[in-house]
């Protein structure tokens, strides 16, 4: 048999028919649903008479609109189009059947968390929602993509996807990372490196000793922003440390079942003669805590560096940069770490789980807020807020002058009440700095949980290095 | 869904690259459980102030563009969230082709499910495409799907590449869930299997 790929095996695996011309029909294990994308899909299943093919496959969990202020229960505390959302939510999950976590549920928490969390994602599987940060599950060697409302519907009714396959890259970090140096940096290196466009066509396998040494919330990290990269996912080979997250989690198998998979998920990495279409290759030691400071996730550079100017580019990028130099407010040649912040929004799918709070506490512990910065935490899901309230980072950050709220997307997208005004800068965990992201007008630096936090404390973008 | 035939229009010049969906359509317009609509709200942030007035200089306000049928933009158009209200919002304006260098992988799919055909060219040729657009109302651009080719308003010819099944349902204007349908024979056979293989599923 010819090599392959950890992608060639899962795609063969889930073939379920493939036509002359090379269109395939892929399968599709886990369907997550939320209540942005989905209400026009469900409407049309309705309108032409189909059912939900696979309710038990299909999990769904509000997270975009959702208020994350403790007086959320309060239906008025949502405005009356986000409301109406969540409530086509509740109603097309009661009328398919399919599995629910309804905001007053302690589970409920943005789809990419809840879905690892209560174990509907696994190694080998295909996983697919209407949102592009699926590829987080990628973290746990499942084929994991996001896709339009179209595909949405089609997945409900016929449980499969017509695919093309994608080409294969590798992205190998070798070495340890330096301390204060963390999953969001290699990720954001990576993107720094290929460019938002570089990764268009490829699913990526990340691999080498620092993806190896990550953990599995590091690892959600890492593939969760293959999409900003421009791939269509991003994977890591599953190990011990999968297994041993996966384990026991509410829906993981048991027993028998679970030895079966097992043995199944022991087979999922990449040959060693598999062929890449393309390899790159980062030294961890090479990279150092990162900031955004234009309006695309490419606009990468180290907290040391500083503000390039809009004709150090070459091509397209020269009117790019200069757009995003004047939309964020920058002054080419300065320092980065002058540049001064407002709001402070640690959270979303990228970087909300457990470990990431703990790395935020770890630098605010007994310290505070810089007077007059607006600085939020919000977890991941229900339960990573409780598990931070058992283990006493709460109340670091409450003592420090964080906003602790429930859980959802808030202020990475800036669809519920969570917004920047226009001109406001934040330093922020999530995954996107376009215009407007966070709200109009409002200027997005990404980084790490730590360097946000760093952030929060100085009043500017900071070496978090220097706090440590 | 509208059958593509060919398509003899206006053509906005957009020379930026990295058009985000957040552009294309702010979030503040997803909240609709509706496809239809968004097509005031295309690009709402570059195309209105904080008064809901248009800005004049955005290429779409300016009376020569206002029934453009056609995008000229730069690479990597269509980049970031997965929201299927950018095809539609692009749709419901009016526009059903849109030409760049590249396109984001989930807006390229996007678009063939709602009759807007994206056609990737070198940049080369964008930038003759480009400055042909920007002649305004009077050049009319030719996209011929059948033939695979755009003809400026000059008479230049290029020749583009589209995968041929999304080719066929964009110009038959056919329902994806419907000819999946008829398949339906070998996922039941496939999720059969799979169902004893990985029983944990």
């Amino acid at each position: 048999m010819s090599p392959k790929t950890l992608y060639d095996k899962i795609w063969d695996a889930h073939l379920a028919h493939e036509a002359d011309d090379g269109t395939c029909l892929l399968y599709i294990d886990r369907h997550l649903v939320h209540e942005v994308t989905s209400p026009q899909a469900f409407e049309g299943l309705r309108m032409s008479g189909r059912k939900v093919r696979a309710p038990e496959k299909t999990i769904a969990v509000p997270d975009h609109n959702v208020p994350t202020t403790l007086d959320r229960a309060d239906a008025t505390t949502m405005t009356e189009d986000s409301r109406i959302q969540v409530n086509a939510l509740d109603t097309n999950a009661k009328e398919f059947g399919i599995h629910y976590y309804p905001v007053s549920d302690v589970r409920q928490g943005i789809v990419h968390i809840v879905g690892p969390e209560q174990g509907w994602t696994l190694p080998g599987m295909t996983v697919v929602c209407g949102d592009s940060h699926t590829a987080t599950h990628g973290a746990f060697g499942s084929l994991a993509h996001g896709i339009g409302t179209s595909e949405v519907e089609h997945v409900l009714a016929t449980q499969t996807l017509i695919q093309k396959k994608s080409k294969n890259m590798k992205v190998e970090i070798t070495g340890k990372l330096a301390p204060g140096v963390t999953a969001k940096d290699i990720t954001m290196a990576v993107i720094g490196k290929t460019g938002t466009a570089g990764g268009t066509g490829f699913v990526i396998e990340y691999c080498g000793e620092a993806i190896h040494d990550l953990s599995m919330e590091g690892r959600m990290t890492v593939c969760n922003m293959a999409i900003e990269g421009g791939a269509r996912a991003g994977l890591i080979a599953p190990d011990e440390k999968t297994f041993e997250y996966c384990m026991g989690r509410p829906h993981a198998p048991k027993g028998a079942q679970w030895e079966a998979a097992l043995t199944w998920w022991k087979t999922l990495f990449s040959d060693e003669e598999a062929h890449w279409d393309e390899i790159l290759v980062i030294k961890a030691e090479d990279i150092a805590p990162l900031v955004t400071w234009g309006t695309s996730p490419e606009d990468v550079l180290p907290i040391t560096a500083m503000i390039p100017s809009a004709d150090s580019f070459e091509g397209g990028k020269v009117d790019a940069a200069q757009r995003s130099l004047d939309y964020m407010g920058l002054t080419a040649g300065e320092p980065l770490s002058a540049v001064e912040i407002d709001t402070v929004f640690i959270g979303s799918c990228t970087n909300g789980r457990i470990e990431d709070l703990r790395a935020a506490a770890e630098i605010l512990k007994g310290k505070k807020v810089k007077d007059g910065i607006r600085a939020m935490i919000v977890p991941g899901s229900g339960l990573v807020r409780a598990q931070a309230e058992e283990e006493g980072l709460a109340d670091i950050f409450k003592d420090a002058g964080f906003e602790w709220r429930l859980a959802g997307c808030s202020m990475c997208l800036a669809m519920n009440p969570d917004q920047l005004a226009p001109g406001e800068r934040c330093a922020a965990t999530s995954n996107r700095n376009f215009e407007g992201r966070q709200g109009r007008g409002g200027r997005t630096h990404l980084m790490s949980p730590g360097m946000a936090a760093a952030a929060a404390i100085t009043g500017k973008l900071t070496d978090v290095r220097e706090m440590m | 869904m509208e059958k593509f035939n060919t398509l003899t229009g206006i053509a906005a010049p957009m020379p930026l690259i990295n058009i985000d969906t957040d552009m294309i359509i702010p979030k503040q317009f997803l909240k609709t459980i509706k496809r239809s609509g968004l097509g005031v709200n295309l690009f709402d942030e570059m195309r209105y102030d904080d008064d809901r007035n248009e800005i004049p200089t955005f290429v779409l306000n300016q009376d020569a563009y206002r029934d453009a049928q056609i995008i000229i933009a730069g690479d990597n158009f269509g980049c970031g969230s997965s929201r299927e209200h950018a095809p539609w919002a692009i749709a419901d304006f009016g526009i059903t082709c849109v030409i760049a260098p590249s396109f984001a992988d989930i807006f390229h799919n996007n678009c063939f499910k709602n009759g807007i055909l994206p056609i990737a060219l070198p940049q080369e040729q964008i930038d003759v495409l480009m400055k042909d657009a920007e002649k305004g109302a009077n050049a009319r651009m030719t996209v011929d799907i059948e033939e695979q080719t755009v003809t400026t308003s000059d008479g230049e010819v290029f020749k583009f590449e589209v995968d041929a099944f999304k080719k066929h349902c964009l110009m038959q204007g056919l329902d994806d869930i419907g000819l999946t349908m008829e398949k339906a024979a070998s996922i039941d056979t496939f999720e059969a299997a799979a169902q004893t293989q990985r029983p944990w599923v």
